[in-house]
């Protein structure tokens, strides 16, 4: 159980596929007079990396366990490659599936683990063995094979469970928070060889995690949920840079909370005037949400006072406070090197915000907890 | 359920219907016998009247103290555990974890000897016990600590694990309290659960302890029920009865004890 | 944090406040004595007594004429009677338990049913023997509840001799506190069997059928032995319901022992007693050490 990863360099080229297409139409899910998916539209190509991001109980592992099967839907249709699958049993969806944890058979080795999608499919015991063994080798475990569960890490048996669930070429890979049991520094390894074995194969996958750094990481779309429906959908840079709805640009990242005005359509901030971003609202108090990188630290401009700045390795995060007693976090290089108590200026860079309507009572300013 | 991992509720049902039926006919019988009229056939309620008639104290005198016995046994034993192992376990938890293992195989032990085999052991400690304190039958009550220890000790251990002992202690510690304080108003109240569970479950067993007190020649309720089941099966009928609820009763409550825990 | 660096308004604590670093190595133990001494003397000294007087004679001279006895062929019989009432009564109390443990899964936890179903466990396993026996005959006694029942039928159960206040007897009476013994011991491995196990298996394809063969059944299988030879165990030292059923006559080991303990006839009868102890320390310490074996490789799986 060394900290090391070994890096695996063998592509396994019994596994690659062609990569289905999975479509979510109108899905909703019932848990008596809860609703935990709200009529949920998706869309996923071949190939593709998708991400389900979102807060505890916004319906993002009920839908993947609707796609799998383990979870029965209310309404609306499960499309795997065009055919409706919404009322075949797991077992038959020819789905693979990484579970959060303790989903190894303990009393089996890491290779008969993998080789039991094979054995169900009753392939021949050579051929069995075979694959299961390129499987194993794909992700960096081939000479594990006949190590059992509680003799591996937890890094290590998801990457079994990986292996296991990929050797029978599913059409989809289905993966529900697999990373959330693990240590920081083995989720961040792991995360970057899924994604890399993931590309090799070309299989479509759905990742669910309520890691917003993971989600953006590692997918090629991200669907961010909240309450049983999509609120957006789209590149993690999309996500970004131009959040829909203030839940996202919120979830997504870090935001300051800033009380502004909206006036002709502008968020008028400290003076400054920025684009907004979303859906157009009326005029009046709104509190706009502003990344800490979008303001800048500078000789002339909005007059603050430093209360903290920590050192983060490539970057720096100060929190100041205004003038009225509002605190912002500003994330800028690391040669500027603020102290508690000194006097500074700061500019708004210009992005434009989201921003939600404010009640006059609201407090100033904020600063999103991370 | 359609993965396969539970019995669908018929399943459960026809099982739990036909074992619980099996199992519910000795004790119907238990009861039944007890109205019998002796051996003519017909019923009545004599016996159990009888429990509380005039005659009822001379009659069953004996009997009442067997029980009074019993009771007595049972409060001792509970004072042991109390003040003999559930202040070592605190103190291994806290100051010698190493002992742990030590102590757990301790409490075990008393499985693998079974009460038949220690009771031949015992005899001559009891030789030396009897001169000390008198040939009461309350003595029984250091062997019935002893019997006990695998079930207090789980009961109590089972407490402790799931409290961060430990944490808690050196917490009040470091906020100025001594070790008395920190037992008295920080442990305990979090061992209540285990404790009470532990006290509950050494009654039931001293209840139903029969090898020992027999083999030794003491009186406590088994043995009585034993003795009076020959001239009057019917109030052992009765009594064995009463003790049995009585003891289904305690771990019942031992149960909801539980379970308030885990809801507060 | 530690104790040591505790602020100096503690230390005037009720004069024993032991810091683990300050105390002489000796006083720290002192805690443990109370429980030391009363274990050693109603625990290890009883022990050692029942295990080693079969040794010697009643004057006190070494001897292996006690031991030798346990192979007398009338005690061999009886050791065998042991081992065949204790099989068989593990066996289907095993089986039987088991059954009841599947039947109660997917039944909440805190619900009325388990709970109920928990503590009339707990009574009939562990505090039955002479209850029990009562109940049996009032049963199937020979004025038994069910006896008349199937009299009125025709059946007389009694036709080939009273069974039930000899070895046969103690079978149903020993299944009775067995059954309820095994659902206490095996319940907690059903429920260890993890839920991703069989979404798993149906993510892999596999059916109900490939979940209980290839995957629950294995994992339980260790468990489930286990239990058997505590089931084993616990028939094995009951005394109670013998005792209480068979008024004479010594037909399997605890009885043995208390016909050497009680008898007035023969004199030294105490040390074949303790020779019988022997023996019966024996076949528990291997019994329960096969069963610990077990329930380590159940943990190993089960973290």
């Amino acid at each position: 159980m060394t900290s090391s990863i070994p890096i695996a360099t063998t592509i396994a080229p019994s596994l690659a596929t062609e990569g289905a297409t999975v479509e979510l139409i109108g899905v909703v899910k019932d848990y008596g007079s809860h609703r935990a998916l709200n009529s949920i539209d998706l869309k996923i190509k071949p190939g593709e990396f998708i991400a389900l991001l979102g807060p505890s109980g916004c319906g993002k592992t009920t839908a993947l366990r609707a796609l799998s099967g383990l979870e029965l839907v209310n309404g609306g249709q499960i499309l795997i490659d065009g055919v409706d699958v919404a009322a075949v049993p797991t077992n038959k969806r020819d789905i693979g599936m990484v579970f959060q944890s303790y989903s190894l058979f303990p009393h089996m080795t890491s290779l008969e683990n993998v080789e039991f999608g094979l054995r169900m499919r009753k392939v021949p015991a050579a051929d069995r063995r075979a694959r299961a063994l390129e499987a194993l080798d794909m992700v960096g475990l081939g000479t594990f094979a006949e190590r059992f569960a509680h003799q591996l890490s937890g890094g290590q048996q998801q990457r079994v469970a990986l292996a296991r669930a990929l050797v029978t070429r599913p059409r989809v890979l289905l993966l529900d928070e697999p990373l959330s049991a693990l240590d920081a520094k083995v989720r961040v390894s792991l995360r970057d060889e899924i994604r890399r074995i993931q590309t090799e194969l070309g299989i479509t996958t759905v990742f669910v995690t309520h890691d917003q750094e993971e989600a953006l990481a590692v997918a090629d779309r991200v669907a961010v949920m909240k309450d049983g429906v999509i609120e957006q959908i789209g590149t993690p840079e999309e996500l970004y840079t131009t959040p829909a709805t203030p839940f996202v640009a919120d979830f997504v990242g870090l935001s300051n909370r800033v009380s502004a005005e909206l006036s002709g359509g502008k968020v008028v901030v400290y003076g400054k005037k920025l684009d907004l971003l979303g859906e157009p609202m009326h005029d009046g108090p709104v509190t706009a949400y502003i990344r800490p990188e979008d303001v800048a630290i500078e000789g002339k401009g909005i007059p603050a006072t430093v209360v903290a700045s920590s050192f983060l390795g490539s970057l720096r995060r100060t929190q100041v406070v205004l003038d009225d007693g509002s605190l912002l976090s500003i994330q800028h290089d690391v040669d500027t090197r603020p102290q508690p108590g000194d006097a500074v200026f700061l500019r708004l860079k210009g992005a434009p915000v989201s921003a939600v309507p404010r009640t006059v009572n609201a407090p100033v300013a904020e600063v999103a907890v991370p | 359920m359609r993965l396969g991992t539970e019995p669908t509720a018929l399943t459960r049902w026809i099982i739990l219907g036909v074992v619980g039926i099996i199992f519910a006919i000795p004790i119907i019988a238990l009861l039944q016998f007890s109205f019998r009229d002796g051996l003519g056939g017909g019923y009545t309620l004599d016996h159990w009247t009888g429990l509380f008639g005039e005659d009822a104290a001379r009659t069953y005198r004996g009997l009442f103290q067997a029980i009074g016995n019993s009771v007595v046994l049972a409060i001792v034993t509970v004072a042991i555990v109390l003040v003999i192992l559930l202040p070592t376990m605190i103190l291994v938890h806290l100051q010698f974890p190493k002992f742990k293992r030590v102590l757990e195989f301790i409490c075990i032990v008393p499985i693998t000897v079974p009460a038949i085999v220690l009771v031949v052991g015992l005899a001559p400690v009891y030789s030396i016990v009897v001169k000390i304190f008198g040939s009461g039958a309350w003595t029984l009550a250091f062997a019935y600590g002893i019997t006990v220890l695998p079930y207090a000790y789980r009961a109590i251990q089972s407490n402790l694990d799931a409290v961060p002992v430990v944490t808690l202690s050196e917490a009040a510690r470091s906020l100025g309290a001594n070790w008395l304080t920190v037992l008295g108003r920080v442990l305990l109240p979090n061992l209540r659960r285990g404790v009470l569970a532990a006290a509950f479950i050494s009654v039931a067993v001293v209840l139903g302890e029969f090898t020992i007190a027999s083999l030794l020649n003491r009186v406590n309720l088994q043995t009585a029920l034993l003795q009076v089941g020959q001239s009057d099966p019917w109030v052992a009928a009765i009594f064995a009865l009463l003790a049995l609820t009585f003891a289904f009763v305690l771990l019942l409550l031992i149960g909801r004890l539980a379970r308030n825990r885990s809801d507060s | 944090m530690t104790v040591a660096n505790a602020p100096a308004l503690t230390s005037t604590g009720a004069g024993a406040s032991p810091r683990r670093q300050s105390r002489s190595g000796f006083a720290k133990y002192l805690g443990l004595t109370p429980f030391a001494a009363y274990v050693v003397l109603f625990l290890a000294i009883p022990t050692v007594l029942a295990v080693t007087t079969g040794f010697f004679t009643e004057d006190g001279a070494f001897t292996l004429d006690n031991v030798a006895g346990i192979f007398a062929p009338n005690v061999l019989a009886t050791f065998g009677s042991s081992f065949w009432v204790s099989a068989v009564t593990a066996v289907v109390g095993a089986v039987i338990g088991a059954l009841v443990c599947y039947a109660l899964l997917g039944t909440r936890a805190e619900g009325a049913l388990r709970t109920v179903i928990d503590s009339l466990s707990s009574v009939l396993a562990q505090f039955g023997g002479v209850m029990l026996a009562f109940a049996f005959i009032a049963t199937i006694g020979n004025q038994g509840l069910i006896t008349v029942f199937l009299k009125g039928i025709g059946i007389d159960i009694f036709a080939n001799g009273y069974w039930l206040y000899q070895l046969p007897g103690l079978i149903p009476v020993y299944i009775y506190f067995q059954v309820p013994l095994m659902i206490i011991t095996f319940m907690p491995a059903l429920q260890g069997l993890k839920a991703t196990w069989a979404e798993a298996n149906a993510t892999l394809g596999g059916t109900p059928f490939t979940y209980w063969t290839r995957i629950a059944i294995p994992v339980l299988a260790p468990s489930f032995i286990g239990s058997l030879l505590l089931l084993f165990a616990n028939a094995f030292s009951s005394y109670a319901t013998a005792a209480a059923l068979i008024s004479q006559g010594a037909q399997i080991v605890p009885l043995q022992i208390r016909s050497a303990l009680v008898s007035e006839t023969v004199l030294g009868r105490e040390n074949m007693a303790g020779a019988l102890a022997l023996g019966m320390i024996v076949v528990m310490v291997i019994v329960m050490w096969g069963y610990s074996v077990l329930q380590s490789r159940t943990s190993r799986w089960q973290r």
